[in-house]
């Protein structure tokens, strides 16, 4: 393994690779890779900030605090953190089940944020890419390029999400920075005017959601064998499941199975997951790289998200998204589900599946009244697990008799899939590159498999103009023999 | 019916200087300004360009890395934008989607006050809040 050209022989050069703190604060993607004497891909490493900070940051603060706060991770999905964070804390409370009130505004408000986040990526990330093809002029190839050639479609992103972060501001209280969610339930009911104001809509958001999984179906069928193999990979997986074999993005037990399909547990509580997950530190990257336990460091990692949702599940407990996995497992003898850009169909069938979800829940009169807050004997452990847009979400905090937060351990989507993403940007260098020059169309490649898991870097910091992504060649003598960089408005540079 | 101006503060409150654009929002909310919007997020996106609508103009607040000190003031066009991560646009990319999807967008500038620490769970430095006051004295001014 390549790894070997950054261990102790040359120490020096995992400094080198090293990314700097202030690149850390801003957050950047790094990309690497290593040459063997023949110039064959041997190594690709994606470089991505982790969030060890934050865990942290939280010590020492009151435990109610924390469902606020932990929405500073991430501006994309703060309502995943919020609610990893309150299924914790609920169980520090002792609420060992919350009220079906505050369940399903809790529901209500998680699906909002998967609709919003997925027709955030589809929309504006990858539909470009799928769109106007991975060589297509870069000038094209983002939103932009969308709203031109297709301003329906475009427009429909955009009501798509505004109509997910409505639904997330009726329930979290606010558009951002939300406080809906608290240790133990929730602190508000829905007015009616709310509940019919959002099911006036949701009708035409699952209409339009269901054409979107269509258009990601006919995009496969023309681009067939491009898109079963890009970047694509074997590997385990790990997801949530419900209790009768369902896909459920809110609750359940882990599911665990191997690339061939050997299940390694199955519907386990999420309170032990310690007991089969393990994080291994690698030197030359901040994030770390979880595993099975019983596989080993080695062998043990695994993908996490939409692909793996979708496809591991049993069923989809709502008709229209159903149908749809159908197709998708069935398509293509199964290619299109073990295809990493079959993520994008996958992320379709959840936001279809998400806002038929929202169409139900707004149609239980629970959400208008009903107990708010549950609680029972204190404890000072708890573990909150959730399917985020990106993947499994777990939340891990101990809490002392103070109230104080004494250690807090969050595994993120993008940790959970870090090696899976390493795997699928070295399949793709093992392809697409051409001698020892980096040029456009590689770095191009490369972020087209880095899209279809929308890593999250340090998002919740902002600060003008920075977001690039970093794209070096190292040569089996560990020298860098080329570079490039994309900057975040899109040029490129040597 | 939506205020005349709309003034979008953009950064994470828990990280250093990145809190410059939120702070600067609060410190607005103070004021009780007529005819104007509030809005603060971590950072922007898509349907920002939904909230552009029916505006005489726009002004983006946001902490910058480099540039001038204390600030810099810029009127801000239509710019397209690509990146690999769902994380970040531009204020020119908001208004680039904008003029695609309803025409041309409103008049708006960039106050981006200069920062120096983003540090999580660091407080704002004292340089940079300094650097905020003479970047609301020049943005009030703008707005009588």
């Amino acid at each position: 393994m390549a790894f070997e050209l950054e261990t102790a022989e040359h120490p020096e050069k995992l400094r080198r690779v090293a990314i700097e703190p202030i690149s850390r604060v801003e957050g950047h993607g790094k990309v690497t890779l290593l040459l063997d004497e023949d110039n064959h891909v041997k190594q690709a490493r994606l470089h991505i900030v982790e969030f060890r900070g934050f865990e942290k940051f939280v010590q020492g603060r009151p435990y109610w605090e924390i469902p606020v706060m932990v929405q500073r991770l991430c501006g994309i999905c703060p309502v995943s953190h919020h609610l990893a964070a309150s299924k914790a804390l609920d169980q520090i409370v002792g609420a060992t089940h919350v009220s079906p009130t505050a369940e399903k505004i809790r529901r209500l408000m998680h699906y909002g944020q998967i609709l919003q986040s997925h027709a955030l990526h589809f929309f504006h990330l990858a539909s470009p890419d799928l769109l106007f093809g991975f060589d297509s002029d870069v000038a094209k190839r983002n939103i932009v390029g969308v709203a031109a050639d297709y301003p329906d479609l475009a427009r429909q992103g955009i009501l798509l999400r505004k109509y997910g972060q409505e639904v997330i501001r009726v329930t979290a209280g606010k558009r951002v920075h939300g406080t809906g969610s608290v240790p133990g339930g929730v602190n508000k009911h829905l007015t009616r005017e709310e509940r019919d104001a959002l099911l006036k809509e949701a009708y035409q958001i699952i209409g339009w959601s269901r054409d979107a999984v269509h258009l990601v179906k006919r995009l496969f069928e023309q681009n067939l064998e491009l898109y079963n193999e890009f970047g694509s990979f074997p590997a385990h997986t790990l997801n949530l499941i419900r209790a009768d074999g369902a896909m459920d993005l809110y609750h359940g037990g882990l599911r665990a199975r191997t690339m061939d399909g050997k299940t390694l547990f199955d519907h386990l509580d999420y309170n032990h997951y310690w007991d089969h997950v393990f994080e291994q530190v690698k030197p030359w990257s901040y994030m770390k790289f979880p595993y099975f336990r019983d596989l080993g460091p080695a062998e043990g990692w695994y993908r996490v998200g939409p692909l793996t949702r979708v496809s591991q599940c049993d069923f989809i407990p709502t008709p229209l998204a159903d149908r749809e996995r159908q197709d998708f497992i069935a398509f293509d003898a199964g290619h299109a589900a073990a295809a990493t850009l079959g993520t994008h169909w996958a992320r379709m069938i959840e936001m279809l599946h998400s806002a038929e979800m929202i169409k139900d829940l707004l149609h239980d009169d629970d959400v208008l009244a009903g107990d708010l807050v549950t609680t029972g004997e204190r404890q000072g452990r708890g573990v909150g697990v959730i399917e985020a847009p990106r993947g499994t979400l777990i939340h891990h905090y101990r809490v002392d008799e103070h109230d104080q937060v004494i250690r807090a351990n969050l595994i993120v989507s993008t940790t959970h899939n870090n090696q899976a993403m390493n795997e699928s940007i070295r399949a793709v260098a093992r392809k697409y590159l051409d001698g020892r020059e980096l040029t456009e169309g590689l770095l191009n490649h490369i972020e087209v498999a880095i899209r279809a898991f929308d890593p999250c870097l340090s998002c919740a910091t902002h600060a003008l103009g920075k977001m690039p992504l970093r794209l070096e060649l190292i040569d089996a003598e560990g020298r860098q023999i080329d570079r490039m960089v994309r900057a975040g408005d899109g040029t490129c540079s040597c | 019916m939506s205020a005349a101006t709309l003034i979008v503060g953009i950064g994470n409150p828990s990280r250093g200087d990145d809190a410059l654009g939120p702070l600067a929002i609060e410190r607005l909310e103070a004021m009780a300004m007529a005819d104007v919007e509030l809005l603060t997020d971590f950072q922007l996106q898509v349907e920002y360009a939904l909230d552009l609508q029916d505006r005489r103009r726009v002004v983006f607040v946001d902490a910058a890395e480099s540039g001038p000190e204390p600030y810099a003031w810029a009127e801000v066009r239509p710019e397209q934008d690509t990146s690999y991560s769902s994380h970040e646009l531009s204020p020119a990319a908001v208004l680039h989607t904008y003029a695609q999807l309803y025409g041309t967008p409103p008049v708006a500038h960039v106050l981006a006050v200069r920062g120096y620490r983003y540090d999580l769970g660091a407080p704002p430095s004292p340089a940079a809040l300094a650097n905020l006051d003479q970047a609301i004295r020049r943005l009030l001014a703008e707005l009588a």
